[in-house]
């Protein structure tokens, strides 16, 4: 069990919680949370939003009962804390754009802190479909950022001016980032973190099997993050 | 202190508890979580002969108390389960269970005649899969599609042999009962509900399928009825399963007649949930004073 720091509302529909956890986790791992006994009854993944050695935070979108409960947390609650889980992006060099759609953002905090620290040149876009938020923490994450509010966030991203991209959002927003990706000959450099619904969250159960170029594979464990190409090249 | 070690078909569990077949992998994900050795047993992922990449699209469905899946027995094939997989889950000083299934006759054949050559405790045989052959008919739903799978693989097979029963049978006791007269050394009860979702934007079923198989705590106390009602028609020992998540679940189970106790979905809702079944069986026990858990078994 860990406890809770904070657990804020954020805007709309997006909360920021922060707990005590001993954590190595790497930008684009992700947590299995459950703050209930048995209902419901699998706990929920939700990616590392930031993390140092002793706590870690999650951004999140209220959608369920699940997200419902983590909401109605507060300081000093309690929440068991499964992981880090999952492989995470990988460590690049060069230039990086980084496309988030709505609670898709949430990886590329410490993605672009991480990688920016490393002397990477860091580009983050963010697409909103109500009120931006953490507005200002981006952008400390960042080189340069582009938020948008509405519409397509991949019609801002310039694929052939980066040597990697990294996506996290709805599969739409992924799939046409591959497309655009494509057709400028920047199909490799993509990588994308997939959001299959799971059970065990470390590769028992076979439930989030997503199809790749090279066979199933488990997003839990092998995954999230795959090639763009692997995922949606097929 | 009380004795939790538990006979079945000849095999010594050191206690009753069992992950079930498709919730653990092969055990090598929960070894990294859990000291995994402390288990009375493992039933492995359900192997078919051939490997399969299992359903398209989407598997998993949270439902109140339970989940469906619709995995669809993905798994790597009996041949890549023994060049990779055996020798560990062997080594692990649990019992070995090992889950087959098959979409004809002849597969279930061709893996029992793979896995014979090899070392392992009890195969589970796993009759709740679709048989290509009569046009879909679910093998185990009729009983005499069921009688006549489990005599030939009876004839072929060397090994210790569980039959796993679909819920979803047209006469559970009746099917259980065919099992025995062919020879089964055991029964494994239940394995998923046929069940179903409707997706209300989408106006269709959420699974591609149309049905996926509910498990969980919702479906434990119709597990628990198809568990007594078997236990007390046949003579050779039962392993019950279908929503246990407490000792307490463990212990209904054993009193209506389990020897042995599967746990699925509760590993889900905390992967190390088993031990705490144990430790919980065990202070039980200690703390009515009954010395074997065999000694309440069946009692009710
Ligand atoms: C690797 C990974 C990382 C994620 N990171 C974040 C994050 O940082 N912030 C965030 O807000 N959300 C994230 N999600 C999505 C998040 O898991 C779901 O929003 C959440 O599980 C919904 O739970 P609920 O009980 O509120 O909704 P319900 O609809 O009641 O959930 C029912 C079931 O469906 C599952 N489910 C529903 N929606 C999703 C979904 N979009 N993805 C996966 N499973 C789903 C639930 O886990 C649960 O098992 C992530 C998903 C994955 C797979
Ligand atoms: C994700 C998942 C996969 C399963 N795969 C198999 C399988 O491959 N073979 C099998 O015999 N049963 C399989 N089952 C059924 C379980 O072994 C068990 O019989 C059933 O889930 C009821 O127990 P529970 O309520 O404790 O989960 C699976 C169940 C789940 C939830």
């Amino acid at each position: 069990m860990s406890k809770i720091l904070s657990n804020h509302r954020m805007n709309e529909d997006f909360y920021l919680m922060r707990a005590e956890h001993q954590n190595d986790a790497r930008p684009g791992q992700f947590y299995m949370l459950r703050a209930w006994g048995r209902e419901p009854v699998l706990s929920r993944p939700i990616s590392v939003f930031d993390a140092d050695g002793d706590t870690v935070s999650f951004l999140y979108k209220v959608v369920g009962r699940g997200s419902a409960i983590f909401a109605s947390l507060s300081a000093d609650d309690e929440i068991t804390l499964q992981g880090p889980l999952g492989n995470g992006f990988p460590n690049v060099t060069g230039k990086v754009a980084m496309v988030g759609g709505g609670v898709g953002i949430a990886p590329f905090y410490l993605a672009g802190k991480r990688l920016k620290a490393s002397g990477v040149q860091v580009s983050i876009y963010l697409g909103f479909s109500g009120e931006p938020v953490l507005v200002s923490e981006y952008e400390r994450a960042a080189g340069e950022l582009v938020v948008k509010v509405g519409g397509f966030i991949t019609d801002s991203v310039e694929p052939s001016d980066y040597d990697s991209i990294f996506a996290c959002g709805p599969e739409v927003m992924m799939r046409s980032l591959y497309k655009k990706c494509k057709e400028r000959g920047a199909a490799d450099n993509l990588f994308v973190s997939m959001e299959n619904r799971m059970a065990c969250g470390v590769g028992a159960c076979l439930v989030c099997s997503c199809k790749t170029a090279d066979g199933n594979k488990k997003v839990c464990k092998d995954g999230p993050v795959f090639k763009g190409e692997a995922v949606f090249g097929l | 202190m009380s004795s939790l070690s538990v006979e079945f078909a000849g095999v010594t569990f050191k206690n009753p508890l069992v992950l079930a077949s498709g919730t653990c992998g092969f055990g090598r994900e929960y070894a990294e979580i859990f000291d995994i050795k402390r288990l009375g047993g493992l039933a492995s992922k359900g192997l078919t002969l051939n490997a399969r990449a299992g359903n398209e699209g989407l598997r998993i469905w949270e439902t109140n108390s339970g989940i469906m899946n619709s995995v669809g027995l993905e798994n790597p094939g009996v041949r890549a389960f023994i060049e990779r997989d055996l020798d560990w889950v062997n080594g692990l000083g649990v019992v070995n269970i090992v889950n087959l299934g098959g979409h004809s006759i002849e597969d279930y054949i061709e893996g029992v005649r793979l896995l014979n050559s090899v070392k392992l405790d009890i195969l589970e045989l796993n009759i709740s899969c679709p048989n290509v052959k009569a046009g879909g008919m679910n093998f185990g739903v009729k009983t005499e599609l069921a009688r006549e799978v489990v005599r030939k693989i009876r004839a072929t097979c060397k090994h210790k042999l569980s039959v796993k029963l679909s819920p979803n049978a047209e006469d559970i006791v009746a099917l259980a009962r065919a099992c025995e007269e062919e020879g089964a050394d055991g029964i494994s009860l239940v394995n998923t509900f046929l069940a179903m979702a409707i997706d209300l934007e989408g106006r269709k079923p959420v699974f591609g399928n149309t049905y996926a198989g509910l498990s969980g705590p919702a479906i434990k106390p119709i597990a628990l009825r198809m568990v007594h009602q078997v236990a007390h028609s046949v003579k050779i020992p039962v392993m019950g399963m279908g929503g246990v998540v407490s000792w307490r679940d463990a212990i209904e189970f054993i009193m209506a007649g389990a020897s042995i106790v599967q746990i699925g979905t509760g590993n889900f809702i905390k992967p190390d949930i088993s031990l705490d079944i144990i430790d919980g069986i065990e202070a039980y026990l200690d703390a009515e004073g009954i010395g074997s858990v065999s000694e309440i078994r069946g009692i009710v």
